[in-house]
């Protein structure tokens, strides 16, 4: 698997949201991915870009834009130095929320992606990284 | 080190005052791209009033930090003078080099009072320098914080004209959103919206997200809020413009928008008819005769 490309960018206010979807979908069209796979990425980046900044206190996003073989694909990497997830699992559950949000941020970007991974311990921060295939 | 200089500035400018205005404007109306401030024709009266202020927050004796009352005036005076040529469209520079053009005639003055001692022209100069700098960066900030009002200003304006309410039909309002679906804006949207219901008194709100290109789980959640409010207020929801990817996206998310949805604003449209009683017939066509 070869990284064509390696960008990162600042999660640290809500503009900088914003700004993650579009990124993202920029590089999604350049890589030719389909309109249901535009949206799907974006979405899922929104969430966990929402997330870095509500729970993490901001952090920043790593985009890679990786080739393997034939396929192309997109990694998204954020990460941030927040108190990080005590529970995983129940983070991942489905309408579980220490906030005031759906409960659906985490387990629906997971759905969203071909490749999900999820990286915390209290006090170090997290570190979410998706990935999804053309 | 401050006070001594401080002193010498302060005489210079309480004693040489006329010859120092004369200089600077001399200095000013021959500065590069001085068309526009030779334009300014406050120059005069702004250069006098600052040289008096200058005098006034020395005499107070707070040098280094013109937060300090002793130079209120003082920063009263550089505020009008930035909003005026922000105003005039001045660029922030040419703002700010109605301070720092003083430099060059307030130092030789400096220099010939100081004459051969270098130790106290060199702690002078450092004085003098730091104040003027400070007070030149000053409307640098003025000037910014205009500008900054004025965004803030222009994206109220825009939050405002972005969420209009529209009577569809005696009974039917529709809101058109588009683009980004943050906390604020949604706020406003449902606040007009529920205001629409009461004066219109409407049975049927229709909710078009077409130009929402992204339905994360925030927007949804904010979408099933107003729905909530508005069916408390007695209106029914209906959501439109659901494109195919968004259904996909929604689906996998997991969220459970159980709210009557339409692919179509016309869709909507026709349903919300059909709910108030109405309908869109065809037209039976006319007899030839009668078409004029």
């Amino acid at each position: 698997m070869i990284v064509e490309k390696d960008e990162t960018i600042p999660v640290r206010t809500s503009e900088d949201v914003v700004r993650v979807r579009r990124e993202v979908r920029e590089r999604a069209v350049a890589l030719g991915f389909g309109l249901v796979d535009q949206t799907k990425l974006v979405t899922a980046a929104s969430e966990i870009a929402r997330n870095t900044l509500d729970y993490g206190g901001g952090g920043e996003l790593r985009i890679e834009c990786l080739r393997d073989g034939n396929r192309r694909g997109l990694r998204l990497s954020f990460s941030d130095r927040g108190p990080g997830i005590p529970d995983i699992e129940r983070a991942m559950t489905d309408g579980y929320t220490t906030g005031g949000g759906l409960g659906l941020g985490l387990s629906g970007a997971k759905r969203l992606s071909s490749d999900f991974a999820i990286r915390s311990s209290p006090g170090q921060g997290t570190v979410v990284i998706l990935a999804r295939w053309k | 080190m401050a006070n001594k200089a401080d002193t010498i500035i302060s005489t210079l400018i309480t004693r040489s005052r006329k010859p120092l205005l004369d200089e600077w404007l001399a200095r000013q109306a021959t500065m590069a791209g001085s068309g526009a401030i030779a334009a300014d024709g406050d120059v005069k009266e702004y250069c006098t009033r600052f040289l008096a202020e200058l005098d006034t927050g020395l005499a107070a004796g707070e040098v280094g930090d013109i937060r300090g009352a002793g130079w209120s005036g003082m920063r009263e005076l550089l505020e009008e003078v930035s909003r005026s040529r922000a105003g005039k469209g001045f660029t922030p520079s040419e703002t700010a080099s109605f301070v720092f053009s003083l430099k060059a005639p307030l130092f030789a003055l400096v220099q010939r009072e100081a004459g051969d001692n270098a130790a106290r022209l060199a702690d002078e100069l450092q004085s003098a320098t730091t104040l003027l700098d400070t007070l030149g960066l000053y409307t640098v900030e003025v000037f910014q914080k205009a500008r900054e009002e004025v965004i803030a200003r222009q994206q109220e304006e825009m939050l405002e004209l972005s969420t209009p309410v529209v009577r569809l039909w005696e009974g039917i309002v529709a809101v058109p959103l588009i683009g980004t679906l943050d906390s604020n804006r949604t706020q406003v949207v449902m606040e007009n919206l529920l205001q629409e219901i009461v004066s219109a008194g409407a049975q049927i709100a229709i909710i078009d997200i077409t130009g929402v290109p992204t339905v994360d789980t925030l927007v949804a959640q904010h979408l099933l809020k107003t729905v909530s409010a508005a069916r408390l207020m007695g209106a029914d929801c209906i959501i439109s413009g659901i494109r195919p990817q968004i259904a996909q996206t929604i689906v996998h998310l997991g969220v459970d928008l159980s709210v009557t949805s339409k692919a179509s604003m016309s869709g909507a449209l026709e349903l919300a008819l059909k709910r108030i009683g109405k309908a869109v017939v065809e037209r039976k066509a006319r007899p030839a005769a009668e078409v004029s």
